[in-house]
């Protein structure tokens, strides 16, 4: 066990009585409860994190959270393993186990040879360029560019884990646990307001835990967060999340959040889900989501060791760990000498500050020259030393408007420089919410400006996000706008008192975006902007040079801010640096839009519950345990699961599906028809309704009779079909697809609420309330009459297209004598709590008949042999009545219906329009495949002048071959042509026939 | 996310909806009086304004009934919701307030 070498001996938010031991590349060491990876990896002195994207080299911890663009690691094994997590931001657990990310060829040692080649590859505009030329060297490209660049390994099976999603409506979303959200969360609070306080750390307090300089009520920062959280969770309405990032802000106030519940523990907890999804639609938001801290870009900026100032701060106080013995502050700012003066507080001695003002001073200047840190005002660093860690730094005095420097360089040594570039506030949530940004030059960040829509998504920016850098005024801010809020929404209570702070005035700060060096930019070293992409200022300055003047196209071309971390150091830097290049301002460039989520969010969360088995409904009929009982092969038919075929041992489909086929017309054949789309249309106008919204006439059907209609939409193409049946004068039983039933439902609803208000239908899906067995075949009648006693079956009694109601085997039934595989047919349609019961008695009863159960398939081929259509198979959504040669089905009588005017537009009576025939295959047994292409030239090769495609394509064996059904070009002219299918190393010969193949004059219906 | 205003059940998610596309246009009372460019643009050819909108949404997964709403497409800012068949309110007017 390693000795935390870097650890203080005391201080920091951690709890030294309890180590937890983990794994990093496969070392272990020792951290403590409270630690981030990040916090553990550097108390044992371990800065060299990951390689850079494109150039490969050693990449240490830049940042404390999310803005981390380095130290990318992947997490656990197996398919729990979870790439792009920021080893800032992940909480140590006892047998925490991480890769770094970025590491090809091993983390360790440098390859010269790879560096070198990955120095051509990789200008501005790489990609771009390669995609552009040579396109065949792309595969070469890539291969290099998957090993060296840190994306991260998906795992290869279903995640095992659970996520949740919560619905969640408050009054008050407050966004952050800084100072700022604390304040408004706990003046919205005091309202009875329903609050919820989300903060994507584990600890409520945002910058007090990491700054021991600010005192509030006499008492410490830290003592002041931990007296309003405990008033906060004795509040019912409030509630707190953390672990919770607010990632993504999108209309109307609607805001997503995941929730990490177990992540930190680091195992599975029974009946808790992983994480959660928070979906938040709330009344009233407030933002406090702090600042980010911008880098300073200087020549190789990027060594291990090399950090962000208040990072470098923040593992000194929070977790009590010396990210450096001799550090080195740069800084332009005076929140840079905090971080001095918290190292030195801790018995560390600075190598320096170097400032880029000329002539700095103020408190925090003076409390630095007592500490007798060495101030090296108006300096630049001009490039760093070292190579796995930093080493030193060279640096000069500048020029008086800092473009270059007026001495010659010298070198300080040191093991940390801990770097302020200013702060950014940190707008990403207000900018997702279409929030206007201005650029603010007396702070050089964008700052909010404008809420996009005060009305339905009403929300405030409070604190560090809203431009405010000091501790009091953020508290102030908080307070008034945290009630403002509550107020909004009905709720108040008096404005609670703003406590008395004490902490470190700032004062004017110097910004310089590129600080000058004794050579220029681009040479001899690397000035980095965006270290995840590895983007530099001279990749800036190219793109600018050839031309790019938008910071969207910039962003493109140079990939500046596309990483995982979205640009969070880099973006502004690299806006500056653009402009600079352009010779424009700042907000000429504009700035790129900030897209969710703030962080990577596992996909898992998304899903939530919604995978697997609960992905989709899947709705199974009445009769559905005895198909898997009997061996049913099952296939998806929409949302429903219907027997396919029912192979007896040894059978292959094919002999399931003859023997089916067979049996249906020469013996009984049962098919679970439940599945069809079921509609009760009902009321005075409920047959004027059918005869506007199907192409044939309805006014005259007789009650108890059946007719079969096509459904058109205005532009005239067949949208379903089906029986519908009369059962009173103003009541019809409609049947539909099964998998156009949701959408026929639709139609018909639509036309009624908006076009036909005057009707009086009603319309009701009935498709569960039924379950139907559909008999036929040569024995089906005798099969019936068995079991069925007061319904006479005569072809006189009972003729075809008609229903009759009575029992079966004592179950109330309607039957209807209708077919839809040409064969004497009934279809007995009882309640759905009796269907297995009428299905066993009719199995039972059928046996000496030879009964077989048949599947869709058996279906399709017995259909497919009287030439009958299947919508969506012999249709796709532009064929009419009239290309399927169903002409007799379109009333030349009624005046309107919905389809008829849109079947007389030129287009549709064109004589070469695709139409349903038949084919037959010179050879017999020859099946053709659904979709094959339909040439009348062939040619050896395509193009060939395409007819058409096959629709339907079965061995019937019926008829003793095989059949196929197709839409060809002018089709019905064809008939009794030759036509070829030209297929992978053959053409099958076809004669185009009439699409009928079985009892050609239609006789068996009536048995 | 938009939060769509049923006139029937009050604000609720527009997961629970269909977008319908421009409002108030008719089907014509007799088509056959129409002609092949009219039956072509009745069934084609609908606005697609940048700006305060009338157009038509379906409470599909809560009452099913359609309705339509005043919405400015750009902004996604919702000025008013209406039952089929009453009129349409003044744009202008509902917008203007909103300025003022
Ligand atoms: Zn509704």
């Amino acid at each position: 066990m390693s000795r935390q070498p870097n650890r203080l001996p005391s201080g920091g938010r951690i709890d030294r009585a309890m180590p937890l031991g983990f794994r990093f590349d496969g070392r272990s060491y020792t951290g403590y409860a409270g630690d981030t990876l990040a916090s553990a990896l550097l108390a044992n002195d371990v800065h060299l994190v990951g390689r850079s994207f494109k150039y490969h080299r050693p990449r240490g911890i830049l940042g404390l959270g999310a803005e981390e663009p380095n130290a990318l690691i992947q997490l656990a094994r197996g398919n729990r393993s979870e790439p792009n997590l920021r080893a800032t931001q992940v909480e140590l657990f006892d047998g925490l186990d991480a890769d770094s990310q970025n590491r090809w060829p091993c983390l360790k040692y440098d390859v010269g040879a790879v560096n070198s080649a990955l120095h051509r590859l990789f200008p501005a505009g790489f990609y771009y360029k390669t995609f552009m030329w040579p396109a065949s060297l792309w595969m070469t490209y890539e291969e290099v560019i998957r090993n060296a660049a840190g994306l991260g390994k998906a795992p290869e099976g279903p995640d095992p884990d659970r996520y949740e999603h919560m619905h969640a409506h408050p009054d008050v979303l407050i966004v952050g646990a800084g100072p700022a959200g604390l304040a408004a969360a706990l003046a919205a609070g005091r309202t009875g307001a329903r609050v919820i306080l989300a903060d994507e750390q584990a600890e409520f307090g945002g910058s007090l835990l990491s700054d021991d300089d600010v005192f509030i009520n006499g008492k410490s920062g830290r003592d002041w967060v931990a007296e309003v959280v405990a008033e906060l969770a004795s509040m019912p309405a409030v509630t707190l999340l953390p672990r919770t990032c607010v990632h993504g802000y999108f209309d109307h106030n609607y805001l997503l959040a995941a929730e990490r519940v177990t992540d930190h523990i680091g195992a599975v907890v029974p009946n808790t889900p992983r994480q959660r999804l928070w979906k938040i639609r709330a009344r009233q938001v407030v933002l406090a989501t702090g600042t980010l801290e911008r880098p300073l870009v200087f020549r190789d900026n990027d060594r291990p060791g090399v950090m962000l100032s208040t990072a470098a701060r923040g593992y000194a106080v929070r977790y009590g760990v010396a990210a450096g013995r001799r550090p080195l502050v740069v800084t332009g700012h005076d929140d840079g000498y905090r971080t001095a003066l918290a190292y030195a507080a801790r018995g560390i001695q600075l190598a320096g500050i170097v400032d880029l003002r000329p002539d700095p001073s103020g408190a925090l200047v003076d409390a630095a020259r007592e500490k007798g840190i060495d101030i090296l005002a108006g300096h630049s660093v001009a490039g760093t030393h070292g190579g796995h860690r930093v080493e030193g730094v060279d640096v000069a005095e500048m020029n008086a408007d800092g473009t270059g420097l007026a001495k010659i360089t010298r070198r300080i040594d040191c093991d940390l420089v801990a770097m302020c570039g200013g702060f950014n506030p940190t707008v990403h949530l207000f900018s997702q919410s279409r929030g206007k940004l201005r650029w603010d030059a007396d702070m050089n960040a964008f700052v909010p400006a404008k809420v996009h829509d005060t009305t339905h998504a009403p929300q405030r920016s409070v604190g560090g996000c809203a431009g405010v850098m000091s501790v009091a005024q953020s508290i102030k801010d908080g307070i008034k706008e945290g009630l403002e809020a509550a107020r909004a929404t009905g709720s108040t209570a008096r404005q609670p008192a703003a406590p008395a702070v004490e902490e470190p005035g700032i004062g004017a700060h110097r910004t310089i975006w590129v600080l000058p060096s004794d050579k220029p930019v681009g040479h001899k070293g690397k000035h980095f902007v965006d270290f995840q992409n590895d983007v530099t200022a001279a990749d800036l300055n190219l793109a600018a040079r050839e031309g790019y003047r938008s910071i969207e196209h910039v962003k493109r071309y140079t990939t500046t801010g596309m990483g995982t971390d979205q640009g969070k150091t880099s973006n502004v830097n690299a806006l500056a640096i653009v402009a600079a290049t352009l010779g424009t301002d700042i907000p000429a460039v504009g700035t790129t839009t900030f897209r969710p989520p703030y962080t990577p969010t596992t996909i898992g969360a998304y899903g939530g519950r919604n995978i697997g088995a609960l992905f989709d409904p899947v709705r199974t009929t009445a009769v559905d345990s005895w198909h898997r009982a009997n061996g049913a092969q099952f296939e998806h038919v929409g949302q429903w699961m219907r027997p396919w075929y029912y192979p007896k041992a040894g059978e292959t489909m094919r002999q399931a599906v003859d023997r089916e086929c067979l049996a249906a017309r020469n013996a009984v054949g049962i098919l679970d028809a439940s599945t069809l789309g079921k509609i009760d249309v009902r009321g005075k106008d409920a047959a004027e309704f059918l005869n506007r919204v199907y192409s044939n006439a309805w006014m005259k059907l007789g009650i108890g009779k059946c007719r079969y209609g096509l459904m058109l939409n205005d532009a005239g193409f067949v949208m379903d079909d089906g029986v519908t049946t009369r059962l009173a004068d103003d009541h019809f039983h409609m049947t539909t697809t099964t998998g156009g039933a949701a959408g026929v439902l639709g139609h018909l609803e639509e036309h009624l609420q908006t076009e036909w208000p005057d009707l009086e239908v009603y319309l009701t899906s009935v498709t569960e309330q039924w379950s139907v067995a559909s008999i036929c075949g040569a024995k089906c009648r005798d099969l019936l009459a068995a079991l069925c006693d007061d319904i006479d079956l005569s072809n006189e009694a009972f003729p075809f297209m008609a229903m009759k109601e009575g029992t079966v085997a004592g179950i109330p039934a309607r039957v209807y004598r209708i077919s839809f595989t040409g064969e004497l047919s009934f279809e007995i349609n009882v309640p759905r709590r009796y269907g297995m019961a009428l299905w066993e008695v009719l199995m039972a009863a059928g046996e000496k008949h030879g009964i077989t159960p048949y599947g869709t398939e058996a279906m399709h081929v017995l259909r497919a042999e009287r030439g009958f259509i299947i919508v969506g198979q012999e249709t796709d959504g532009s064929v009419t009545p009239i290309d399927l040669g169903m002409d007799w089905i379109v009333s030349k009588q009624k005046v309107d219906f919905i389809g008829k005017r849109g079947l007389f537009r030129p287009d549709l009576m064109l004589p070469d329009r695709k139409q349903l025939v038949g084919l037959l295959t010179e050879d017999p047994s020859e099946v053709l495949p659904e979709g094959g292409q339909i040439v009348e030239d062939v040619k050896p090769a395509p193009p060939m002048t395409m007819l058409g495609h096959v629709t339907s394509s079965y061995y019937s064996v019926n008829c003793g071959r095989s059949i196929a059904m197709a839409l060809v070009k002018g089709g019905h002219a064809r008939k009794g042509d030759t036509l070829s299918v030209p297929l992978a190393g053959k053409t099958v010969k076809v004669t185009v026939t009439d699409p009928v193949f079985f009892d050609l004059e239609g006789s068996r219906r009536d048995g | 996310m938009q939060l769509i205003p049923c006139p029937w059940c009050g604000p609720r998610d527009d997961a629970e909806f269909h977008y319908g596309a421009e409002a108030h246009v008719a089907r014509p009372a007799v088509p056959s009086e129409r002609s092949d460019a009219e039956w072509e643009a009745y069934l084609y050819l609908r606005r697609n304004t940048k700006g305060p909108f009338a157009e038509r949404w379906l409470h599909t997964n809560g009452c099913r009934r359609w309705f339509n709403v005043i919405r400015d497409t750009y902004t996604h800012e919702i000025f008013a919701s209406y039952k089929p068949g009453e009129p349409m309110p003044d744009i202008d007017q509902l917008t203007a307030k909103k300025d003022a």
